[in-house]
């Protein structure tokens, strides 16, 4: 049995509210980091990974439930571990050398030791002969790793990262990814576990002994389970593509129990989701143009394709392209199954129309599929002066949804309200308003004011 | 020290004999001699600082107006505006921290700044004064320091705002960052916040600078009751010249004091600006590059480097152990007893000193109002009358402002040929202090029939318009070329051109530009409204008018209630205007959401 260096136990972060509801970000989790693993933890935005990861670290102090440190309440506890962060948060006023040993010299070290340590870990890292450069004067690549130096040199004993590589371009990322991999692999760096939070699956797969996906709204663990396949891994072979599709077909079916495994291997703990029924349906952020564009691809590939690989063609990660597809699928454009997406023949007549057509189609699925649009059109009707402000659905919104989630939620439906000229929104007060009456046809749809 | 910076690389240790390094060797030597010959010049002026303070209270001192008494007198001014000036960076930065890092204090030290703000320094000299004077009674020290505390007053608020919002703006990964690696408070301020906070705090340095010059012709030389002030300086050199019309001597002042300013900008600000901009936070390269002899000579003097190596270092190092030292006890104190880290006896002792402090507001609230108690209603509707006064005279000065600053300002910034000649000159006349010209100004207008209701006006406009002209010639080049170019192919007409394009262009550097000068014009106003010229008192209807007068009649209670007004007026027209406006152009004009 691997030593446990870190048990978190029924830690749930909320928010609470002014009302009896309180905001979950993450709900109960049970979660431990253990000696001689790469932990990697996948969700889509939204899911609370930095969050969880930052209760981990104690950075952040969780609303209920508690995180050991070795068997010690990490409030009280002296964890050594650092953090690699997605900003790199470089100090720019200080060199390299000196950003490395900032942290020793928290440490209370002497002035000798720091440098002696600094110097070995920038050897390491190769960063050998920029000690005296800024971080401004370097590549996004380079001064990452400065971060991971800066992580690295106090020896921690769990290496967190948050998002490392997503700053960085492909290559560079492809590069940084697996030069780690190789101090981990040869022991180096006398780490004793990587906890690392991406958006990535293929990151994921490619470096992680183990895997823990995350749902959202709140977070919860969907499942949780062991990757075996020897390194270096292939990404070409079946067993890696089989994995990566697995947590596509996790991340695109939330409030279903996730499936199988494709090869479950032994040791494989599958978690339960805990599905809450919310009372709005969180709107994707994705743009009615996004949406067509999609759908006019997929007609292009009969109508039909794995999501996994749409993204791979688009060069898209799959933070950029759920929220796309979850639109199309609220408006019922198209399903999902089996992470293949397939457009419906509302999706098809809604791809194949000029534009008029195509926002009658999109208002009329607007109204009849989301609550929110739905709320908003029915005010404007239901007020003598055809206005409502926008705090009145902040406020509703606020109830159920962080403040930044909220912001966005209005955000999107401005966006689509306007393209499907349900309503306008007067930015200046604030208030949703009746559309301009421009032509007959594109405002006076009976479907909008009729249908629940 | 650190063998890898500067040139003590060991690959150049070889080089030092060749004779093309000759030069750079003995350099740092000559440079030694520079410090040498600074620290020297500093004792001695430490030493004539301290005999003038230690001296005697001289009530009744004749201010020379030989050309000849001249630089004594500036170096006096330049020493106190220096000694308010580090005053102001101390209190800016620990009210900044408190303000940032106590949740529980933080809306009420935040208000309680803005409403010292909009109180003018003038209101705060009879009782820094008097309490000064009572303190040092025998000494000229107690006028001294209450002259500097003065300065202080109008220094310090925008400062503490400054470092207090740079403090909540700091990205929360480098927080983070500072966190983890269990940066002690010691560290995270040298290391963080300090720099996150060094461009805001330059800027704000040299606001409150040219502030200082303002209020110093008020706090050298002024009448409290029957007692009357003099400090020996620039001001009371300046103002004693006024009142004895001597021309020649207003323009050996005035030279003087443009040559300090326009030194310290060369000398100090320049070199300072160009500093701080290796602390800007955006991730790119700079291709400027600042040189300033007194940066150079500091760093490359071996002589200070040998000192820092011996003393700031070791002291340095032996700190920062100690720090993380304390820290491994307190975990392990926590470690042991896990339930006792909310310590309960501290928690008693805040609540107790909050106690405390509260009753001491309430005694001294009510004190207050003691002291209003016998104003009567004539005097109020004298105060009333005087506000409404001054106000429309404030927003009068300022359209003023606005009506010229707007089309010459456009006309610079659109013109980059016209800029390159006009900005420095701006600059140059930006920067002469308004109270030091209005002597100049007023007698003028005397000559010419006016009186002190235009010559306010006039000083008000002397203070505030280069804010509004510096932000609107910004505004201008902040225009995009491809909108301007739109507005070309369109054949806008001027009208269009000015209403579609420009005005809303250039909105969101205007409003800055206003806030500011508003409230520079509520700070002028108090010394614009009275003044003494050739032994007679000049006065114009208005709150400064009243306030002033109460201050040479020693009658306490006016000044209070003039400066609660003021204070009420200044918060109000921000509150319901300015803050207003200023979110119509962050969210509305915003050129590049």
């Amino acid at each position: 049995m691997p030593q446990t260096i870190i048990r978190a136990e029924r830690v749930e972060k909320y928010y609470a509210q002014p009302s009896a509801n309180r905001i979950q970000v993450i709900a109960p989790t049970d979660l431990s980091v253990c000696a001689g693993e790469i932990l990697a933890l996948l969700g889509p935005s939204g899911s609370g990974k930095s969050t969880l990861l930052r209760m981990l670290t104690g950075l952040s102090t969780p609303s209920a439930g508690q995180v050991f440190w070795h068997d010690q309440l990490i409030a009280t506890a002296e964890p050594n571990v650092s953090i690699v962060f997605q900003s790199f948060a470089l100090f720019p006023w200080l060199t390299v050398l000196e950003n490395v040993e900032a942290p020793l010299q928290a440490r209370g070290l002497d002035a000798a030791e720091q440098r002696k340590r600094g110097l070995r870990i920038l050897d390491t890292v190769g960063l050998d002969g920029f000690q005296t450069a800024y971080p401004k004067e370097l590549s996004g690549g380079m001064r990452q790793r400065v971060g991971f130096a800066r992580a690295l040199v106090v020896e921690p004993e769990v290496l967190f990262m948050d998002e490392p590589f997503s700053a960085l371009d492909v290559l560079t990322a492809e590069n940084l990814r697996s030069e780690l991999l190789e101090l981990w692999q040869k022991k180096t760096i006398p780490t004793k576990a990587i906890f690392l939070v991406t958006h990535n699956i293929e990151e994921a797969v490619l470096l992680a002994d183990r895997i823990i996906v995350l749902g959202r709204n709140p977070g919860v663990i969907r499942t949780d389970f062991k990757v075996t396949l020897p390194h270096p891994r292939d990404r070409k072979s079946e067993a890696f593509t089989q994995l990566v599709d697995y947590i596509y077909k996790v991340l695109t079916q939330p409030g279903e129990r996730p499936p199988a495994l494709p090869t479950a291997p032994p040791g494989v703990s599958v978690k339960a989701t805990e599905s809450r029924a919310a009372h709005y349906q969180e709107l994707p952020h994705a743009r009615p143009g996004g949406i067509a564009g999609l759908l006019e691809l997929l007609i292009d590939r009969h109508g039909k394709d794995d999501i996994y690989r749409l993204a791979d063609d688009l060069g898209f990660e799959i933070d950029d392209l759920l929220p796309i597809v979850d639109a199309a699928q609220m408006l019922g454009f198209l399903t999902i199954t089996e992470g293949d997406a397939e457009i419906t023949p509302a999706g098809a007549e809604y791809a194949n129309s000029e534009i008029l057509r195509q926002k009658e189609l999109f208002r009329k699925a607007a109204v009849d599929n989301v609550l929110l649009l739905r709320q908003i059109v029915r005010a404007i009707e239901a007020k003598s002066n055809h206005s409502v402000p926008e705090e009145f659905f902040h406020d509703l919104l606020d109830e159920q949804f962080t403040e930044e989630v909220t912001l966005r939620q209005l955000e999107t439906a401005i966006n689509w309200g306007r393209y499907a000229e349900l309503f306008d929104f007067d930015a200046a007060r604030r208030r949703f308003i009746e559309p301009e009456k421009t032509s007959p046809e594109a405002v006076d749809d009976p479907d909008a004011e009729t249908e629940e | 020290m650190n063998p890898l910076h500067g040139n003590f690389s060991p690959t150049r240790g070889r080089e030092t004999l060749a004779r093309a390094l000759v030069l750079r060797r003995t350099e740092p030597v000559l440079l030694d001699l520079c410090v040498a010959a600074i620290g020297l010049a500093v004792f001695y002026a430490i030493v004539r600082i301290a005999m003038l303070w230690a001296g005697p209270t001289s009530e009744q001192m004749v201010v020379s107006l030989s050309p000849r008494a001249l630089p004594q007198y500036a170096f006096y001014s330049v020493v106190r505006i220096f000694l308010a000036y580090v005053l102001s960076l101390v209190f800016a930065i620990s009210y900044g921290y408190l303000a940032a890092y106590n949740i529980r204090v933080e809306s009420f030290m935040i208000a309680a700044l803005d409403i010292l703000q909009s109180i003018p320094v003038l209101s705060f000299l009879p009782p820094v004064m008097l309490a000064m004077i009572a303190l040092f009674p025998t000494r000229h020290f107690g006028v001294e320091l209450g002259a500097i505390l003065l300065l202080f007053t109008g220094a310090v608020w925008n400062m503490a705002f400054s470092f207090y919002s740079s403090i909540k703006s700091i990205p929360r990964e480098l927080r983070e960052a500072a966190d983890i690696n269990r940066f002690s408070w010691l560290q995270r301020l040298v290391q963080l916040e300090l720099p996150y906070a060094a461009i805001g705090l330059v800027w704000n340095s040299i606001m409150s600078v040219a502030g200082a010059w303002f209020t110093l012709m008020a706090c050298e030389m002024f009448h409290f009751g029957s007692k009357d002030f003099r400090l020996p300086g620039l001001g009371s050199y300046l103002q004693t010249a006024a009142d004895l019309k001597d021309g020649k001597a207003i323009a050996w002042g005035l030279v003087t004091m443009i040559a300090i300013i326009v030194a310290i900008d060369q000398l100090i600000w320049r070199p300072l600006i160009g500093w701080s901009d290796k602390f800007k936070f955006e991730q790119v390269e700079s291709s400027q590059h600042v040189s300033s002899p007194l940066v150079h000579l500091f760093t490359r003097s071996n002589a200070l480097a040998a000192i820092a190596r011996h003393t700031t270092e070791p002291l340095n190092e032996a700190i920062y152990i100690k720090l993380a030292n304390r820290r491994r006890e307190q975990v392990a104190r926590l470690a042991a007893h896990p339930e006792t880290h909310a310590g309960r006896g501290g928690k008693v002792a805040t609540w107790v000193l909050l106690a405390l402090l509260g009753i001491g507001v309430l005694f001294a609230a009510q004190r207050a109002v003691e002291l209003v108690r016998p104003v009567v209603g004539a005097q109020y509707l004298e105060l009333l009358k005087g506000a409404g006064a001054t106000f429309l005279r404030v927003n009068f000065s300022l359209a003023l402002a606005a009506a010229w600053t707007i089309p010459v300002g456009v006309a610079i910034g659109s013109h980059p040929r016209l800029a390159r000649v006009a900005q420095p000159l701006a600059q140059i006349a930006a920067s002469v202090p308004a109270t030091a010209l209005f002597p100049v100004v007023l007698l003028l207008l005397i000559r010419l029939g006016g009186g002190l209701g235009i010559g306010s006006i006039a000083l008000m406009l002397l203070g505030t318009q280069w804010y509004i002209l510096f932000n609107v010639i910004a505004g201008a080049m902040a225009i995009p070329t491809d909108l301007k170019e739109v507005a070309t192919l369109f054949r806008f007409s001027n009208v269009e051109r000015w209403r579609k394009l420009i005005l809303p262009g250039i909105f969101p550097f205007l409003i800055t530009g206003m806030v500011t000068a508003s409230g520079g014009a509520w700070n002028a106003s108090i010394f614009a409204e009275y003044f003494t010229l050739n032994g007679k008192t000049l006065t114009t209807l208005g709150l400064g008018e009243q306030i002033n007068a109460a201050t040479a009649n020693g009658q306490f209670p006016i000044i209070l209630l003039g400066t609660i007004l003021i204070s009420l007026m200044v918060v109000t027209t921000n509150r319901l205007v300015w803050r207003r406006l200023y979110r119509l152009a962050e969210t509305r004009f915003r050129l590049d959401g």
